[in-house]
C-alpha cells in the first residue's frame, strides 16, 4: 500500500535517552486510534545529527521538522500535521535562514544543515536501520554486486586509488595501499577487521553511523573480504554501545537471510561472514596492534610495527583494519566511482569528514562536511556560534592525542595536512569548542588525567611521562608552578614523542605541546601572576564582595557551604578568605552583581 | 578479596552453554568475561576460578585481563549504578560539578558503593550523548542537560523505587 505520510522519529542514542521510544509508541497509538495506521508509516531512523535539539521528529511530505518533542506531543502532531496538514508552530524548529512561512519548510536551509554534505551519514535519519529493505531501496548492496560481478578485485583497488580515500581513524593513511598490501600477501587465512572502539572522549561519529546505517559497514567489509581474499570479518566494538551492537546483530541476521553474508554470496563462489567482538573500555585498543591483541583475548597492549597487521596481524594472519567511517565511505565510492569522490573535498584529502561538534557551542551534534570547510563555517554557521554569547577561545580536535586551534586559524580549511600544519590533528573527529570561560591549563590537565588512566603501562616514556606531566599541570593549577616546570614539561613532551613506541604514547603530550605554543601567556599567568582568568583553577580564584553594591540581602551568606560569608542584614557582607572553599555559590547566587571573581 | 573455590558458585545454563560454545574459539576470554559480568554484575573470584577451570586458562592471565580493562569489575556493584559522564563535552559543561554533588549527597567517592549497597558511583568517558551534556546514567536511564539542582530529586526518586 502506498503511504500518504511518513513520520521519521530519531532513534539515535541521544534521542533515545530523551524518550524517543515513547514518542514512537505514542505516535503509533495516536494513528491507530484514528484509523490512520495504514496510511501513515512511522519509522525509527538513525541519528539526524542535530542532537542539541533532540528528540527530533520529521513529517514527510510536509517537511515538518519538530524539535524537543515529548511523548505527549504525539496527539497534536497527528491531529494537526497529519490530519489537517498544518505545522505545529510550537514544535517547529525556527531558524533565521529557513523560510518557515507558508506550509512548506525547507530543512536543507537550516543553518545547521546548509553547509553539510552527507556521504557517510547518507542514510542516517532516512531509513529504518533495522530493516534491510530500506537500505537496499537506497542502492544498498549494489556496490557489492558491482564489485563481485563487474569490476573485480583489481577494479575495487583501482577505484579506491582514484578516490584518494584516506583512513578516517586518525592518521589518514591512504586506504588503497592498506587494501592492496593485504591483498598482495599470500596466506591461507586473512581477516577483515572493523575498528569500532571509539574511545575518544567526546566523539560519537562511529556510534551514530552503526546505529543509523549498519548495513553500509557490513557491505564495505564484505567488499573488503572479497578484494583481499578473506573469508572472515570481525567488528571490534565497545561494550558501552549496546544499541549499536543490537542493530549490527539485527543487520547481520538479515544479510545472511538475503544471501548477502555467509556462503556463496550473491550466488558466486565467494563466502564471507562477520562476527562481533566486544571491547572492554581501553582507549589504547584504538591503536591497531593493541586492538588485535584484545580480539585475541589478551591485555590490549600494542606490539611493535613492523610487522604491520597487513602482513602479520590477527593470529599471525594478514589483517586489514579500517575504522567505521572509512568503511561507510566505500560502497558510495564503488557505486559512483573514485573520480566522483575525488571531486569532493581538497586535493590531498578528498571526501567528507564527520565531526562530533560539542562543548560550548549552540548546536551540538553530528556534522558531516566536505574536507576544506573552514572552522569558522563549522563553529559559526553550522554550530550557531558560542553559547551564551561568550567569546570563542579555541577548538580542540583529535581528542587526547590532538591539539588546540586558536582563533587565528579559524579560516583554515580543515583537512589532514592543514590540521597537522597548525599543530593539531584530524583524529577520529571529536571537535570540542572552548569559550573564554574555559581554562587551557584545566582542559589540558583533564586530557592528561585521561592519558594517565589509559596508558597501558608497557613502556616508560608514556607511563612515566604522562604521570610527570600531570604532576606539573596539577602543581601549576594550584598556583605552585615555576618557569622551570614549564621548560621541563616541554622536554618531557618531546622525549615522549620520540621515545614512545606506539601512537598513544607518541601523541599523549600533544595537548601540552600545542597549548604551550599557542597559549604561552595563559601558562605564564598561572605561573608568574598566579591567576586563572577563566576562574577554573579554583586555588587561584578569589571572591570578593563590593561593599558599594551589596545591599545586605544575606543570600550569599545563606548559600555559602563553608560559613565564610558574614555580615548583618541590610549591611555590606564580607568573605573570610581563610574559610572560603571557592565553590562560587555566592558569586552565582548574587542578584546585584556585588560579588566579583579575581 | 575473598578466597573461594570454583564449586561455590553456580552458573546459569545459558552462561554454561555460552562458555561451551566459545570454548574452542581462539580469543574467547574477553567475550566469556563479558557474559559472566552480565550474569553477576561483576566478576566474583569464584567465577574467575570456574572460568579458568572450564577453558583451561590460568587464573593469573584471567586477572591480568580483568584488571587491564575498565569495564570489568571485581567488586559487587550497588543496586543502581550511577555513571557520570566525564567525557570532554560533559567536562566542559560541568560534569565534574555533577560528580561532586553526587559524592556529597551519597557520601561516597568515585568507584565506591554506598554503605547501604544501593548506589555505586562511577565515572565514564563519553556515553555518546554529547548534545545532552552534562549527562549521567542510572542503570539504563539517561539523564541529560543536568544541573546540580536536579540531582537530589533524581536520587530521591531512585531511593523511593526501592
Amino acid at each position: 500500500m502506498v503511504k500518504k505520510n511518513y513520520i521519521l522519529v530519531c532513534g539515535g542514542s541521544a534521542c533515545e535517552a530523551s524518550k524517543s521510544d515513547a514518542i514512537y509508541e505514542s505516535l503509533k497509538k495516536a494513528l491507530y486510534e484514528r484509523g490512520l495506521a495504514d496510511d501513515v508509516q512511522v519509522v525509527k531512523t538513525g541519528c539526524f545529527g542535530f542532537c542539541e535539539k533532540g528528540p527530533i521528529v520529521k513529517v514527510l511530505p510536509e517537511e515538518a521538522f519538530y524539535v524537543e518533542v515529548k511523548p505527549e506531543d504525539a496527539e497534536e502532531i497527528v491531529q494537526e500535521t497529519i490530519i489537517k496538514g498544518r505545522l505545529v508552530e510550537r514544535l517547529q524548529y525556527k531558524d533565521k535562514n529557513a523560510k518557515s512561512t507558508g506550509d512548506k519548510f525547507d530543512v536543507e536551509k537550516i543553518g545547521f544543515y546548509q553547509k553539510q554534505l552527507r556521504i557517510v551519514l547518507r542514510n542516517c535519519g532516512f531509513i529504518d536501520p533495522e530493516n534491510i529493505d530500506e537500505y537496499i531501496a537506497r542502492h544498498g548492496y549494489q556496490a557489492l554486486e558491482k564489485a563481485l560481478t563487474e569490476i573485480g578485485r583489481d577494479g575495487v583497488i583501482e577505484e579506491l586509488k582514484t578516490s584518494g580515500l584516506r583512513g578516517r581513524g586518525g592518521a589518514g593513511f591512504p586506504t588503497w595501499i592498506k587494501w592492496n598490501t593485504t591483498k598482495g600477501v599470500e596466506a591461507p587465512q586473512k581477516y577483515v577487521v572493523c575498528n569500532a572502539d571509539e574511545g575518544d572522549p567526546g566523539a560519537y561519529m562511529d556510534r551514530s553511523t552503526l546505529e543509523g546505517d549498519p548495513h553500509s559497514v557490513l557491505e564495505a567489509m564484505t567488499i573488503a573480504g572479497y578484494t583481499i581474499g578473506a573469508t572472515k570479518g570481525i567488528i571490534y566494538i565497545r561494550a558501552e554501545y549496546p544499541l549499536a551492537i543490537r542493530r549490527l546483530e539485527v543487520a547481520m541476521k538479515q544479510s545472511r537471510e538475503y544471501g548477502l553474508l555467509g556462503e556463496n554470496i550473491l550466488g558466486t563462489d565467494f563466502s564471507f561472514d562477520i562476527e562481533i567482538r566486544l571491547g572492554a573500555g581501553a582507549f589504547v585498543c584504538g591503536e591497531e596492534t593493541a586492538l588485535l591483541r584484545s580480539i585475541e583475548g589478551n591485555r590490549g597492549m600494542p606490539t611493535p610495527k613492523p610487522p604491520f597487521p597487513a602482513v602479520e596481524g590477527l593470529w599471525h594472519c594478514p589483517t586489514l583494519i579500517n575504522n567505521v567511517e572509512t568503511y561507510a565511505n566505500i560502497p558510495v565510492i564503488i557505486m559512483k566511482g573514485g573520480a566522483w569522490f575525488k571531486t569532493i573535498g581538497t586535493e590531498k584529502s578528498p571526501g567528507t569528514k564527520v565531526f562530533a561538534l560539542t562543548g560550548k557551542i549552540n548546536n551540538s551534534g553530528l556534522v558531516e562536511v566536505p574536507m576544506g570547510t573552514t572552522l569558522r563555517e563549522i563553529v559559526y554557521e553550522i554550530g550557531g556560534g558560542i553559547r551564551n554569547g561568550k567569546a570563542f577561545k579555541a577548538v580542540q580536535t583529535g581528542g587526547p592525542s590532538g591539539g588546540v586551534i586558536t582563533s587565528e586559524n579559524l579560516d583554515t580549511g580543515i583537512d589532514f595536512d592543514a590540521l597537522a600544519k597548525i599543530g593539531s590533528m584530524m583524529g577520529s573527529g571529536g571537535m570540542i569548542v572552548m569559550s573564554e570561560e574555559d581554562c587551557i591549563v584545566d582542559v589540558v590537565k583533564f586530557y592528561m588525567e585521561f592519558c594517565v588512566d589509559e596508558s597501558c603501562g608497557k613502556c616508560s616514556p608514556c607511563r612515566i611521562g604522562t604521570r610527570k606531566l600531570l604532576n606539573y599541570l596539577t602543581k601549576i593549577s594550584k598556583g605552585n608552578g615555576t618557569m622551570e616546570d614549564l621548560k621541563k614539561m616541554e622536554e618531557i613532551g618531546y622525549a615522549m614523542r620520540k621515545g614512545a613506541p606506539c601512537g598513544l604514547g607518541q601523541t599523549a603530550a600533544n595537548p601540552v605541546l600545542s597549548t604551550r605554543r599557542d597559549f604561552k601567556d595563559e601558562y605564564i599567568q598561572h605561573v608568574v601572576d598566579k591567576k586563572c582568568i577563566a576562574g577554573k583553577c579554583t586555588s587561584l580564584v578569589r571572591f570578593e564582595i563590593d561593599p558599594a553594591k551589596c545591599i545586605g540581602c544575606t543570600l550569599c551568606a545563606r548559600r555559602c557551604p563553608a560559613g565564610a560569608v558574614s555580615g548583618e542584614k541590610k549591611q555590606a557582607h564580607k568573605i573570610d578568605q581563610a574559610k572560603c572553599v571557592k565553590c562560587g555559590e555566592c558569586f552565582r547566587g548574587c542578584k546585584f552583581g556585588a560579588i566579583s571573581k579575581f | 578479596m575473598s578466597v573461594g573455590t570454583a564449586e561455590e558458585i553456580k552458573f546459569s545454563d545459558e552462561l554454561l552453554a555460552f562458555i561451551e560454545e566459545w570454548k574452542s574459539k581462539p580469543g574467547n576470554l574477553i567475550m566469556i568475561l563479558h557474559k559472566v559480568q552480565g550474569e553477576f554484575g561483576y566478576i566474583p573470584r569464584q567465577a574467575a576460578l570456574k572460568v579458568s577451570e572450564m577453558i583451561g586458562v590460568p587464573l593469573a592471565k584471567i586477572y591480568g585481563v580483568i584488571t587491564f580493562y575498565h569495564f570489568f569489575k571485581t567488586e559487587k556493584p550497588g543496586k543502581y549504578i550511577i555513571q557520570v559522564c566525564l567525557g570532554t563535552a560533559c567536562y566542559l559543561r560541568g560534569g565534574a560539578d555533577i560528580m561532586q554533588e553526587l559524592e556529597t549527597i551519597l557520601g561516597t567517592g568515585v568507584g565506591h558503593v554506598t554503605d547501604d549497597g544501593f548506589f555505586s558511583l562511577e565515572a565514564v568517558r563519553c556515553i555518546g550523548c554529547c548534545g545532552l551534556a552534562p549527562v549521567m546514567m542510572i542503570g539504563k536511564e539517561v539523564f541529560g542537560k543536568l544541573t546540580k539542582e536536579k540531582i537530589p530529586e533524581i536520587i530521591a526518586d531512585f531511593k523511593a523505587r526501592g
